[in-house]
């Protein structure tokens, strides 16, 4: 099987959502309302119960060193957002039915029937991905189609972009094109071209991401965090924070009884 | 398309999508393509990604210009300013492709003495007559012309009355044109053209445009740099060049640029015309178009055209492709007609309607208002919502006695009776309106067989995945039954009048639980076959004029070639080479790339190795090369024509453009065009400024519909109405909704109309991002969101700051998300070619907050008058412009 993931390339990325509207289809997932947000050309907001692959529109006062622009100082970024299938997957590592799973394509996959609802993954997750549905409850996300991916079919999403910004495969195979990209960008001049989450040592936070991006500015600026970390990975830490806690609540118990005493005595 | 159709022969894109991928250069001009056409796109970005410079002009900040390497913000209406100074630009510093210049364009032709140009007549040309508005083209001639060159792609221009010469064969003289190889003679079209754009200078330019000096040049510099023998770019439009007072010529101008720096015919260069949607260009292949029959015939004319004899020779011509007419018409009087069609009655040829007039679009809906119409059937269009002034629309729709909507949803058109906003205000009561509307629900294309013809002239087939719902039915089964019950009611009429719908043959095979007629049926009919056997024939060189042959569209004949349907062809890419010939089918005989023979040099030899695409094989005696060459198979290069050949003899071995009377792409248009041999800047009929270069202001052809319902402003610098307008569309709805603004998927992304300012507008009119705003013109007001953004910039004209502001069309007042009609803010005018709609430049108001009355002039709100001390100011000099009972009807002679 291997592992599978995406490769988002957002300077590839022209803003068409086609992803967005492939993704609700194979999936058939509801609409999020109907309202103008007035960011832009996105009206979608954000990821969530019901959109799994969302598009960021990003107008900023910058120009872009590659592009020249009668609108002076501008340039406009899009990039499409979708569950990132971390290697150190908070949401897998809190849940506590088992109904999150990592699959035989290394991805990370919400059981519908075994999900409870209890939410412990939508706080666990670095980068606000997962999501209850308000009508039933349950935690939902992108799947990276594993119902397409079994039949070795490429996730909709991939298969829908019209321009290759969203490209699907092995992730060794993806890992080395996004090298090979950014390598290109920086002689063309796009110096800021950096991955965002490509491997364990890119993003320790996390242990590296499944579907990872190529960026050209600060991930703030995608709405992405810059320094995710998934809460399970300072576990070791917390614990023994809290076994000194414990310890230091121990002895100052013990202190009080005993200095107590002393004081009834005196 | 006549733009294409005048320059080249054809009116199609010159090239496909794909081979986009092979241009050093690209420029989007009159296109947001990212946006409106993101999947052919992909081979700009494959471009871009080999490293080719890619150019996006366009007044906004779009996502097509997030791609480019350069944008260029230009003001609306002003692209012919831009692209004239192009062509000044490649003429003055020489950088035109020499060679190819002398040898496949019309530059070398000497023009008659009697020609005057628009230098000399402040903005007119000579043969203007102040009477009708029209012009005729007999000044314009090459010299030793008998009368005027036939255009192929033209449309009506040399059968229609007045053009002169009726009942004989034109072009005979082509061979006895004089030529000037070295391009000095004074009245060479070469020298003609240098003069006719010497004032379109970088600094005119700017002042037009509004486009920094710098930036211009950039551009300028950067697509001669990227041409030549070793390199190629190519221009890419949509609608943003077509719907102007002046659209077409915006097409010629590039036309002339694309022949200047020898991109036409060659792999990465041409001119790829952005097609509106699924099948527009099947729609003009076989039109749904008034003055045309299948395959680019004209229409025949009341008054000169009763006999086929007279209507060939007017409409023929005496050299190039069009000499093959007669065998297109009388194959296509066969398909029609069948055994009815003789010799003796000529084909049937006098059972084909005539016309007797202008009957486009708006010229209908005018009469229509004014009750002249009775019935309308309305398939795939939204006209009350996708045409202009809306609210006219559907005043006219009120005074018709039926309406037919066929549609796959309850569109705003169907509705108007009921929902449209005058309705709600009150202006129209329901319960007034006579029209009796009929609804028909119509399959969707997955739910029958068919085919699309798309943007680069290829059929691609559908088949039917699954049966429509309840009694939705395929358009096809409408016509058809149409037809049939018609058929049946007339069959026992003995009336002269009855005998063309008695004589039509209408006789398809029906299929499936519907009885669905069958579609491949149809491509066979329209493919072409030989009468005796109904075998399919091979391609047009088979048809005859002699009715042994039948042909529904000479141009798509090939297209069932040995009876498979070629249009159905889906070999994968990777199986076959980068032209992928056998994925559906192109026409002509599948010719991916048009005019081909251009990418070899005189001598039949590629101009150079890298842009190598069709040559000749001298050993094998034939063209040969990546596509199927567009030219006469096995005439060698060196062939050359002799004085007082006929026909295809005409066309010398180094005449790439077969279609035309000479052979040579046109620089210069003789013939074809109804505003002008040559592009002229004019302003459009609502403009911020006036025009700077002549005395008169507008196209002196274009139409006018001057009526209480359709008020015009000020032609420049109306006070009422201070911003630039200009509309368009956005990836996330298609047209007028009718197929997104019903899906939940595709409303969530863009829910709610808007308006698109720039930041110092929204300060100056005290607009808030989100908020709500009120535009205004003339014809009425609308309510919508604002989105205030640093797309869109204020415009420095002549050193005053303009704004401008972006309306997109997709609202009406029906389906899942709603919203108000851009279009009820335009009025109806129209270019005299095409009779297309300015709807990309006008002017308007804007205002903070929610104050629409829903008020509209087609139901009697009087504009606001100019302040006192204002006055109108024409757009015309003395005696010239449209007359009043605009547009002209046709006089019997």
């Amino acid at each position: 099987m291997g592992q599978k993931g995406f490769f988002t390339d957002t300077t590839l990325c022209i803003g068409c959502k086609a992803c967005e509207v492939a993704c609700k289809q194979w999936n058939q997932l509801p609409d999020d309302g109907f309202r103008l947000t007035g960011m832009s050309y996105d009206n979608t907001g954000h990821l969530g119960a019901s959109t799994w692959r969302h598009v960021a529109f990003v107008e900023r006062p910058v120009p872009l060193p590659t592009q020249t622009s009668g609108v002076l100082d501008f340039s406009w970024l899009m990039s499409s957002d979708v569950c990132k299938h971390c290697q150190r997957a908070g949401c897998l590592e809190a849940c506590p039915t088992g109904a999150i799973i990592r699959t035989e394509f290394d991805t990370v996959y919400v059981q519908p029937d075994v999900c409870n609802g209890c939410g412990y993954c939508v706080a666990a997750c670095p980068f606000g991905v997962v999501d209850r549905r308000e009508d039933d409850g349950r935690a939902w996300k992108c799947t990276l189609c594993y119902d397409r991916l079994g039949e070795d079919m490429t996730p909709a999403c991939a298969k829908a972009c019209p321009t290759a910004s969203i490209q699907f495969g092995d992730l060794d195979e993806l890992r080395e094109r996004a090298e090979h990209r950014v390598e290109h960008l920086h002689e063309k001049g796009l110096e800021q071209a950096y991955l965002y989450g490509a491997d364990a040592e890119n993003q320790p936070g996390t242990g590296g991401l499944n579907a990872f991006f190529l960026l050209v500015d600060r991930p703030e600026v995608y709405n992405l965090p810059p320094d995710p970390v998934v809460p399970t990975m300072k576990g070791r830490e917390a614990w023994a924070a809290m076994g000194w806690g414990a310890l230091g609540m121990a002895v100052v118990t013990l202190g009080a009884v005993l200095f107590g005493r002393e004081v009834a005595r005196g | 398309m006549p733009g294409l159709g005048i320059s080249f022969g054809r009116g199609g894109a010159t090239t496909f999508q794909q081979d986009l991928a092979n241009a050093d250069c690209i420029i989007i001009q009159g296109s947001n393509m990212a946006e409106c056409h993101p999947v052919g796109f992909q081979w700009v970005m494959e471009a871009r990604e080999r490293g080719a410079t890619l150019i996006h002009v366009d007044p906004r900040f779009t996502r097509t210009s997030a791609m480019a390497d350069l944008h260029v913000p230009i003001r609306p209406g002003s692209d012919i300013a831009f692209l004239g100074g192009l062509v000044h630009y490649i003429l003055e510093n020489e950088r035109y492709f020499h060679d190819y210049v002398v040898h496949y364009t019309n530059a070398p032709a000497i023009l008659r003495e009697d020609f005057q140009d628009t230098e000399e007549l402040d903005g007119l040309f000579s043969g203007y007559d102040p009477e009708t508005g029209k012009y005729n083209p007999h000044s314009w001639q090459y010299e030793n012309m008998d009368g005027v060159v036939p255009a192929a792609g033209h449309k009506e221009v040399f059968s229609a009355p007045g053009a002169g010469g009726t009942g004989k064969v034109r072009g005979k003289h082509i061979t006895e044109v004089p030529r000037d190889k070295t391009l000095q003679h004074p009245r060479c079209v070469f020298q003609v053209l240098k003069r006719h754009y010497a004032r379109y200078t970088p600094d005119v330019v700017s002042r037009i445009c509004g486009v920094p000096k710098e930036l211009f040049l950039k551009v300028a510099g950067t697509l001669c740099d990227n041409s030549g023998r070793e390199r190629t770019s190519a221009f890419c439009y949509a609608v943003g060049w077509t719907q102007h007072s002046v659209g077409v010529q915006y097409i010629r101008t590039a036309s002339i640029i694309q022949l200047l720096l020898g991109n036409i015919g060659r792999p990465g260069g041409g001119i790829m015309a952005l097609r509106g949607h699924a099948s527009i260009q099947g729609s003009s292949d076989i039109p749904t178009l008034y003055n045309l029959l299948p395959g680019y015939i004209p229409m025949p004319h009341a008054p000169d055209a009763q006999r086929l004899e007279q209507y060939l020779h007017n409409n023929e011509s005496a050299s190039g492709w069009w000499s093959e007419l007669p065998k297109y018409v009388v194959s296509l009087l066969k398909a029609y007609y069948g055994d009815a069609a003789t010799k003796e009655n000529d084909w049937g040829f006098h059972w084909i309607p005539k016309l007797t007039g202008d009957h486009s679009h708006m010229t209908t809906v005018a009469n229509m208002a004014d009750g002249k119409v009775k019935g309308y059937f309305v398939m795939g269009e939204n006209p009350v919502v996708g045409s202009m002034n809306g609210a006219l629309q559907r005043k006219a729709l009120q005074k018709l006695e039926w309406l037919v909507v066929n549609d796959l949803t309850l569109t705003e058109t169907a509705e108007f009776w009921r929902t449209a906003p005058e309705v709600v205000r009150g202006d129209v009561r329901p319960q007034d309106i006579r029209t009796e509307v009929f609804f028909f629900p119509c399959a969707a294309h997955t739910e029958k067989d068919g085919s699309f013809t798309n943007t680069q002239r290829l059929l691609q087939w559908h088949h039917k995945a699954v049966e429509p719902s309840g009694e939705a039915r395929s358009d096809l089964y409408l016509i058809f039954e149409l037809g049939r019950r018609l058929k049946k009611l007339y069959a026992g009429s003995t009336e002269e009048k009855d005998r063309p719908l008695q004589a039509l043959t209408w006789d398809y095979p029906t299929k499936g639980p519907h009885e669905e007629p069958d579609a491949e049926a149809v491509l066979k009919e329209i493919s072409g076959y030989t009468v005796a056997d109904g075998q399919p024939v091979p391609g047009f060189a088979e048809l005859k004029d002699d009715g042994s042959t039948a042909c529904g569209c000479w141009i798509y004949s090939g297209c069932y070639a040995d009876g498979v349907n070629q249009t159905a062809r889906r070999k994968p890419g990777r199986e076959q080479t980068w032209v992928a010939s056998e994925w559906g089918w192109a026409w002509p005989a599948n010719r991916r790339l048009l005019y081909n023979r251009a990418s070899a040099d005189p001598e039949g030899r590629p101009w150079s190795e890298r842009k190598k695409y069709v040559w000749w094989d001298a050993q094998q005696g034939r063209w040969t090369g990546e596509d199927v060459p567009d030219f006469i198979a096995d005439r060698p290069p060196s062939y050359r024509a002799n004085k007082g050949d006929r026909g295809l003899a005409v066309i010398s071995g180094d005449d790439p453009f077969i279609m035309q009377a000479d052979g040579k792409g046109w620089l210069y248009a003789p013939s074809g065009m109804m505003d002008g041999p040559l592009p002229t800047h004019y302003e459009p009929l609502e403009s911020p400024v006036r025009n700077f270069l002549y005395g008169q202001q507008c196209n002196p052809a274009r139409y006018e519909w001057r009526r209480k319902d359709n008020p015009y402003h000020r032609a420049w610098e109306d006070p009422r109405y201070p911003h630039v307008l200009t509309t368009y569309r956005l990836t996330e709805h298609h047209t007028a909704g009718g197929m997104s603004r019903w899906l939940s998927w595709l409303s969530e992304l863009q829910p709610e109309m808007f308006v698109e300012v720039s930041p110092e507008l929204a300060t100056e009119a005290r607009l808030e991002n989100g908020g709500w705003c009120t535009v205004y013109t003339a014809r009425g007001e609308i309510e919508c969101r604002v989105l205030v953004t640093e797309r869109i910039r204020p415009l420095r004209l002549d050193g005053k700051r303009v704004h401008q502001i972006g309306l997109p069309y997709h609202w009406g007042y029906t389906g899942r998300v709603r919203g108000e009609s851009a279009n009820d803010l335009l009025g109806f005018t129209a270019d005299p070619n095409v009779s297309i709609q300015e709807s990309k430049a006008l002017t308007c108001n804007i205002l903070p907050g929610k104050r629409s009355r829903d008020r509209r002039a087609a139901f009697g709100w009087e504009p606001w008058p100019l302040p006192p001390g204002v006055v109108e100011v024409p757009r015309d000099l003395e005696g010239v412009g449209p007359p009043t009972d605009q547009p002209p009807q046709e006089k019997k002679e």
